[in-house]
């Protein structure tokens, strides 16, 4: 990265270009405390486990033994451990399918927001912007409660519209229907940024175009695939990549889910296997090995959404 | 600020701009079952929200009968008392709001700061800081908390609120910093060169002309840092393991916990989700456009 490419044309007319040659350290100046504080809360952390990942940390470790350096053992002990492999699985196809269904229906309803009536959009507003506001740990509680075995309303309305199977069903104790239930909780609370950020990007086409392809004879169906999609494609991938990003790192939706007893061997994704692994198990090392992994995967898959907001800053 | 003022961008549709023209019945009956099906998302994702509240005010028993109850017919106001003095919630809200205050005071001066620096002046190395920060505003805690809690427990600092609060800010900040950049590159330096030009000094000319211009983006900076800390689950999962040291939600995840084996007190957990939802739910609304902007304005403006 060049710092000069910054200050070229794209720049608006250097805001801050007869500050320059007057005071240089002004700007690192204030750049102190945060890059201090970064350096303190992430950096050393951050440093910590990549040393720690290729270090012996076993139980001479525990009783102040010097740690020995192992190089990629750890990594090597830990990407061939059946257990892990499964949580990687469980959690890349968790991941997709959430991402991909909250991007589906928030489309759905931004499309939707576009086509009802003012009245009907505001009420369907206010209700996103609910779910969204409510905290993770009370969402999940309330969704603990609604899908609860003996009095949830879910297995109550169930057994109304005739699946009499449904009655005292405990969805938290089984896998699939433990996924199920997290995939309801996920997709319910991250529906309402896609849906308000792809409708935001809907009312930015122009009206006239809609207006000379209604003319021209397209029918809703064409309107919407030939042109409304094409318009909002950069939103959706951005979208799209958030939604992946974030649903890799599920951790206290599952945690929280688990506490109603489940399977938690079958039912861990990768940040519950972290977890598990360090403060349950005490395996520092191995805990570190896969942090790292779950870091690079994040840094790789932000590539595109970084670099689109660097071209913002550079506008 | 009420819903209706919300800032999400709610232009004139379409339709109403085209010329009036008489409007078949087939296309009448397609827009009335988009409405049905409008509504019927609306109510869809409304309803949690609703059985939460409508839960902390109905008697425990009534919950535990075999047919719910679908309005506030048996209104109660014992769950939410018996929440409140009950055992761990006003400690645990004391904890929640020390961190929380100590955080939002940190990342606003931080990040303003930082701000200022990256949106005022082009230095070397600017470049890199703002590529650095916008990657590591990406970075999950479930990549980090292990070391994080070494690093604290090394130092004595578990179950502290100066622990917390530093990793906190050092995870709040980055987005932040993005989020003031914006605000500040909105104000033209112009402003303050031309009261520099009137007699003022540098930092009289930014206090009396640019700070007050900013006022609203530190506000929704200050909101977000808010709700961020606030909510946070992973870290005080992890840091704070004392149960007399617990912040709100992790409280709340105990309280639920504890009651698990003789059947849940739904109506009291339901009570206590209420009280930790509702100031959230109502900074939200106040900051929620500020957040999308940010997010996804780079690709809205394509």
């Amino acid at each position: 990265m060049t710092t000069t490419a910054q200050t070229a044309p794209s720049a608006p007319p250097a805001p801050a270009a007869p500050r320059r040659g007057r005071t240089p350290a002004a700007p690192y100046a204030l750049l102190v405390p945060a890059v201090a504080v970064l350096l303190v809360g992430l950096g050393y952390p951050v440093y910590w486990q990549v040393v720690t990942s290729m270090q012996q940390f076993g139980l001479a470790q525990q009783f102040g033994a010097p740690p020995e350096f192992v190089g990629l053992d750890n990594y090597a002990r830990i990407f061939t451990d059946d257990r892990l492999w499964a949580v990687v699985t469980r959690s890349i196809v968790f991941c997709l399918v959430n991402a991909f269904v909250t991007v589906a229906i928030g489309l759905g309803l931004a499309l939707l927001m576009r086509a009802v009536h003012r009245g009907v959009r505001v009420v369907l507003q206010v209700s996103l912007l609910l779910a969204w506001a409510t905290p993770l740990v009370a969402t999940v509680t309330v969704f603990r409660w609604l899908f609860d075995y003996r009095t949830g309303v879910v297995n109550w309305l169930l057994v109304r519209v005739g699946f009499e199977q449904a009655a005292g069903f405990a969805w938290l104790s089984q896998t699939l229907t433990f996924f199920l239930v997290a995939t309801f909780v996920i997709v319910w609370m991250s529906v309402p940024f896609v849906a308000l950020s792809l409708y935001a990007g809907l009312t930015q086409v122009s009206d006239d175009v809609l207006e000379a392809a209604r003319l021209d004879g397209a029918g809703p169906a064409q309107i919407v695939w030939n042109i409304l999609l094409p318009l909002v494609r950069p939103v959706l991938a951005i979208v799209l990549l958030l939604q992946i990003i974030w649903d890799l790192r599920v951790f206290a939706q599952i945690r929280l889910l688990q506490d109603a007893g489940a399977n938690v061997s079958e039912t861990n994704l990768l940040g519950n296997f972290i977890y598990e692994l360090g403060i349950g198990s005490q395996d520092f090392s191995g805990a570190a090995a896969v942090s790292i992994f779950v870091l690079l995967l994040t840094v790789v898959l932000s590539a595109p959404y970084v670099r689109s907001l660097m071209k913002e800053d550079a506008a | 600020m009420s819903a209706a003022t919300m800032p999400v961008p709610v232009t004139a549709p379409t339709q109403r701009q085209a010329p009036a023209r008489r409007v078949s019945p087939r296309r009448r009956l397609g827009k009335l079952s988009l409405g049905l099906l409008g509504v019927l998302a609306a109510a869809l994702w409304a309803f949690p929200v609703y059985w939460m509240v409508l839960s902390a005010v109905t008697p425990n028993a009534r919950l535990r009968s075999a047919t719910p109850t679908f309005l506030p017919v048996f209104f109660t106001h014992r769950n939410v008392e018996a929440v409140l003095t009950g055992s761990g919630f006003a400690a645990a809200l004391r904890m929640s709001l020390m961190v929380t205050g100590v955080t939002v005071v940190c990342v606003l001066a931080f990040a303003f700061l930082a701000a200022l620096a990256i949106s005022r002046w082009r230095f070397r190395g600017r470049t890199s800081f703002v590529l650095a920060v916008l990657f590591i505003q990406m970075l999950p805690a479930e990549g980090l908390f292990i070391a994080q809690y070494k690093m604290l427990s090394g130092v004595g600092l578990l179950n502290s609120v100066i622990g917390v609060s530093v990793l906190y800010t050092a995870a709040i900040a980055p987005f932040t910093i993005w989020m003031l950049r914006g605000f500040v590159a909105g104000i033209p330096a112009e402003l303050e060169e031309a009261a520099m030009v009137d007699g003022l000094s540098r930092t009289q000319a930014f206090l009396r002309i640019t700070f007050p211009l900013l006022a609203p983006g530190l506000v929704a900076s200050g909101v977000y840092a808010f709700l961020q800390a606030w909510n946070e689950f992973t870290v005080a999962l992890v840091v704070l393991p004392a149960e007399s040291r617990q912040t709100l939600p992790i409280w709340l995840r105990g309280f639920m916990s504890a009651s698990v084996n003789r059947g849940v007190d739904w109506a009291q957990v339901m009570a206590a989700s209420t009280l930790i939802a509702v100031p959230v739910i109502v900074f939200f609304l106040f900051v929620q456009g500020r957040m999308t902007s940010g997010l996804v304005s780079g690709a809205v403006k394509g």
